[in-house]
Parts: structure tokens; C-alpha cells; sequence
């Protein structure tokens, strides 16, 4: 996944759109702010979300983070790998290490989300 | 900006993550703090403790001033020996633990880092009392740890006194790279090891030339993090978690250190009045991977009988464990209770602490 064709949340959340799928997960950033991942819940299948509804939780030794979703959808897909292996999560937050897949409406806004280049001058820079 | 510690550059050059930690700028992880925990059970870990508090007691009443202060026995101590102790309040709550270190008629006292100043404080107050002086040396030496099955070997060539002729919680007077060094059969991790006071630039090489020996056996600097998971796998109190200025050591499972039918101390009094239901310190083996935290809920049914103090992943076991502080009738080994992990109820069952014990060899 190149990384320059991703959104990006403040709260550290990516997304790509593919026709009307969106791709989630969380930035080499915050995995690296959280180290030591131990624990992955997603939501089940179905679940309606909001933009800014918390949809999971990921827990490192150190700390709990909520994950928000950027858009609102529907859940489609839940990555049950990443579920069974936290691990990946760190090795691999773009590929391997995505979180769930939404069925976004169409004409959704996503101005309020930044480029690559925004997120890390922004908010990864910033720290 | 918190104090810094002699390593401080070195942790900051090594990419560590620094905290504050008791007002001290400390490196909670460098890489990994599983990385760092499995390395320190596997091969040896290296840790900056510089900013524990040593504090010197000398003179003709340092004994007497020690004995009323401390909860365990200080006048039968042997040459070299290392005790470990509580300091109580009036109240019979805790002050600080600590270890204490005789040295012929001189005694060194090891405190935690969020106490020290405190602890100075009080201890000026009970002083006048008695023939001793206190010197404060926490910022004109340093203090690290080499812990982990490797550890005696790994340090042996950089000290002249022969490490496995050092007795557990056994400390001597020797030389580290050629300089006046305390070592001493100590730690905080569970593992066999040992703890090194010594001059700042001696503290500084010594961990430079132990990473640069022991980094292909596996040996890693090891941050706060590790430090922690390490030490709640092998059941150890963590002051301002397991252990505060309400809290006895009774309660808190440290009873073996508080010596009550043989002497007198400051808090004895108190400590004999408490309610005999208080809550206690007990050990949870959660199911699942989730992580139990601070001030999570314990229930036994729809009731609460407790929180949570401390809580990880254990690295070594792989399961998730917890101390808790429960009610009485929730102590017994093999209780069944849950923890509300941010609404659901994640059953834990009462084990036995601590929850890793090394293989002796």
C-alpha cells in the first residue's frame, strides 16, 4: 500500500478508498508511539459506524488506545489475523496489519482528512 | 526538565523513549519491552537505577537510629549483608520500602526515587535523637543493575571481588574498572544478579563495555517498562501501586519483613490496631490477553471486592496477571472472581505469588 495514496486522521488512523471500500488501519506512528502490542479488538461485521465512533481497541504493555473510525460505513470485514496476532500490527501497520474494511456511501466528505505530507508535518512532526 | 542521571546521554544517543519517573528524566523502552524483559530472563539485562535514592547513616547511633526507623531487624546483620525493609508512618501506613547495607559500623540505605526527598525530610526530624549523620549521595554517584542468568559472568572480568562468592542479598567492597565500587547480590527482575554503586564515569564505562561484550550473548539495556513487567511476574510491590502511605505491610503481603514480637519501631503501635479485614494483596491470572490496569474493578458476583494495583502481559508466561488488593473473604487461592476490563467482565482466578519463579541451578 503506498503510503502517499492514504488519509490520515489526527488520531492516527488511515484510510483508502477503493471505489466505495475503505481500507482502515493505524500509522507506523502510533504503533511505534505504543509499542509492544498485545491485544486487538475489532468490531463484528454489520456494525453501522459514525465518523469519530471508536470501533476497536488496540492495547500495548503500556497503554490502551481507542481506534476511531475517519468516515462513517458499514463494517464488512474485520482483519481476524491481526486479531490472533497483534505482532503483525507492529511489523506491518500498512499491509498485513490493516484493520477492518467499511462499505462507504457515496459523495462521503473527506476534507477533513490530511495527505501524507500534512500528517507528518502536522501531527507526526509535532510531537 | 526532570534530574538526569550519568547515563542519561547514552540512553538519549541509543534512541531511548524517556519519561518522568519520581522526577527523574528515565528511559522507558529502547526498543521493545518485551524485547528487553525476554532478554534479561534469557541472557542479562543492563539497567540504569541511578535514581534510586542512597542515603548514608555513620556514627556511633546509626544502628539504634536504623532499628527504630525500619520494620526488619537491622542489629543482626552481618558484614556486607543486605536487608530488605518497610518504613511506616505513624499511622502504621508505608512510608517507603528500602534495602539497607552494612558496612562495619556504617549503613547504606537503598529508597525509592519518589521518596527520597521525603524520606530526608522526615528522617532530619527523628535524627537529633540519636549519634548519626545522614548523607545524601543519590546525585554524586551512580547505580546500575546487570540482571539475568548471564550476569555474573557477563560482569565478572570488569570487578575484582569473586561474584559467586557473594551471597544472595550479600554485598561487598571492591573495585569496578579499577575504582572503588559497592557490589551487591541484589535485584528487582526475579533473576539472579547483582547491583553496582560506583562513581559516575565509572557507572558510564562499565555499561559501555558491557553492551559492547555482551551484545552478541543477547544482552540488552533495559528500560522502566521491562523493569516493570519483570518485576510484577516475579510478585514484587511496586511503591505508589502495591504499596502507599495507606497502605501496611501486612496487608500488602511483606508481614516476613516486619519484625513486631522482637522489636520496637515507628508505626509498630499502629500497625497492631489494624482491622483484621482490610483488603490484601493476592496474585489474578486473567483469562484471555487482555491487560488488567490500575484501578480496574475486581468482583466476586455483581459485588466489588477490590482493584487492580498493577497488571501485564506476561512476556515469560503468556497470559495475563494482575496484583489486586481484594477483600479477605476473596483471598484464598483458587477463587474465582472477575475483572471489569472497561465493561466486561474478564473471569481471574486468585493464584499464587510470585507468578515466575527462576529455575535454581
Amino acid at each position: 500500500m503506498n503510503e502517499n495514496d492514504l488519509l490520515y486522521a489526527r488520531s492516527h488512523e488511515w484510510l483508502q478508498i477503493v471505489g466505495d471500500v475503505g481500507t482502515i488501519g493505524i500509522t507506523r506512528f502510533a504503533v511505534d508511539q505504543l509499542t509492544d502490542l498485545v491485544y486487538v479488538e475489532l468490531p463484528p461485521v454489520g456494525r453501522a459506524l459514525h465518523a469519530g465512533d471508536s470501533f476497536g481497541v488496540v492495547e500495548s504493555v503500556k497503554a490502551v488506545s481507542d481506534i476511531y473510525a475517519p468516515v462513517a460505513g458499514e463494517v464488512i470485514e474485520a482483519n481476524q489475523t491481526v486479531v490472533n496476532d497483534p505482532s503483525l500490527l507492529g511489523t506491518d501497520p500498512y499491509e498485513k496489519g490493516w484493520l477492518i474494511k467499511i462499505r462507504i456511501p457515496a459523495g462521503t466528505d473527506t476534507s477533513h482528512l490530511l495527505s501524507k505530507s500534512t500528517y507528518d508535518s502536522e501531527v507526526v512532526n509535532a510531537h | 526538565m526532570g534530574l538526569r542521571t550519568p547515563l542519561f546521554d547514552e540512553h538519549h544517543r541509543t534512541g531511548a523513549k524517556i519519561v518522568d519517573f519520581g522526577g527523574w528524566d528515565m528511559p522507558v523502552v529502547y526498543s521493545s519491552i518485551i524485547e528487553e524483559h525476554n532478554a534479561t530472563r534469557s541472557g542479562a539485562g543492563l539497567f540504569d537505577v541511578s535514581h534510586m535514592g542512597r542515603l548514608w547513616f555513620k556514627g556511633a547511633g546509626a544502628k539504634n537510629f536504623l532499628e527504630h526507623l525500619l520494620t526488619n531487624r537491622i542489629s543482626d546483620l552481618q558484614e556486607g549483608q543486605v536487608r530488605y525493609s518497610l518504613v511506616l508512618n505513624l499511622q502504621g501506613g508505608t512510608r517507603d520500602d528500602v534495602l539497607v547495607y552494612r558496612f562495619g559500623e556504617d549503613y547504606l540505605m537503598v529508597v525509592n526515587a519518589s521518596n527520597r526527598l521525603k524520606l530526608i525530610e522526615w528522617f532530619e526530624g527523628i535524627r537529633p535523637s540519636f549519634d548519626v549523620t545522614m548523607t545524601d549521595e543519590t546525585t554524586t554517584s551512580a547505580m546500575m543493575a546487570v540482571q539475568g542468568p548471564l550476569a555474573l559472568s557477563l560482569l565478572q572480568s570488569l570487578v575484582a571481588a569473586r561474584l559467586d562468592q557473594i551471597g544472595y542479598y550479600y554485598s561487598s567492597i571492591t573495585t569496578l574498572l579499577g575504582s572503588r565500587a559497592i557490589v551487591s547480590r541484589t535485584g528487582y527482575t526475579g533473576e539472579d544478579g547483582v547491583e553496582l554503586i560506583a562513581a559516575p564515569e565509572v557507572i558510564v564505562e562499565a555499561w559501555s563495555k558491557l553492551l559492547d561484550v555482551g551484545r552478541e550473548q543477547g544482552v540488552r539495556p533495559a528500560g522502566l517498562g521491562a523493569r516493570d513487567t519483570l518485576r510484577i511476574e516475579a510478585g514484587m510491590p511496586l511503591y505508589g501501586h502495591e504499596l502507599l502511605e495507606s497502605v501496611d505491610p501486612v496487608q500488602a503481603g511483606l508481614g516476613w519483613a516486619v519484625k513486631s514480637k522482637d522489636k520496637d519501631f515507628i508505626g509498630k503501635d499502629a500497625l497492631l490496631q489494624k482491622n483484621s479485614e482490610r483488603p490484601v494483596r493476592v496474585g489474578l491470572e486473567l483469562e484471555g490477553k487482555r491487560i488488567a490496569r490500575e484501578g480496574y474493578s475486581v468482583r466476586s458476583g455483581g459485588d466489588e471486592v477490590g482493584a487492580v494495583t498493577s497488571g501485564t502481559l506476561s512476556p515469560t508466561l503468556q497470559k495475563s496477571v494482575a496484583m489486586a488488593f481484594v477483600d479477605p473473604g476473596s483471598r484464598q487461592l483458587g477463587t474465582q472472581l472477575t475483572v471489569d476490563v472497561r465493561g466486561s467482565a474478564v473471569s481471574a482466578t486468585v493464584v499464587r505469588l510470585p507468578f515466575y519463579r527462576r529455575a535454581i541451578h
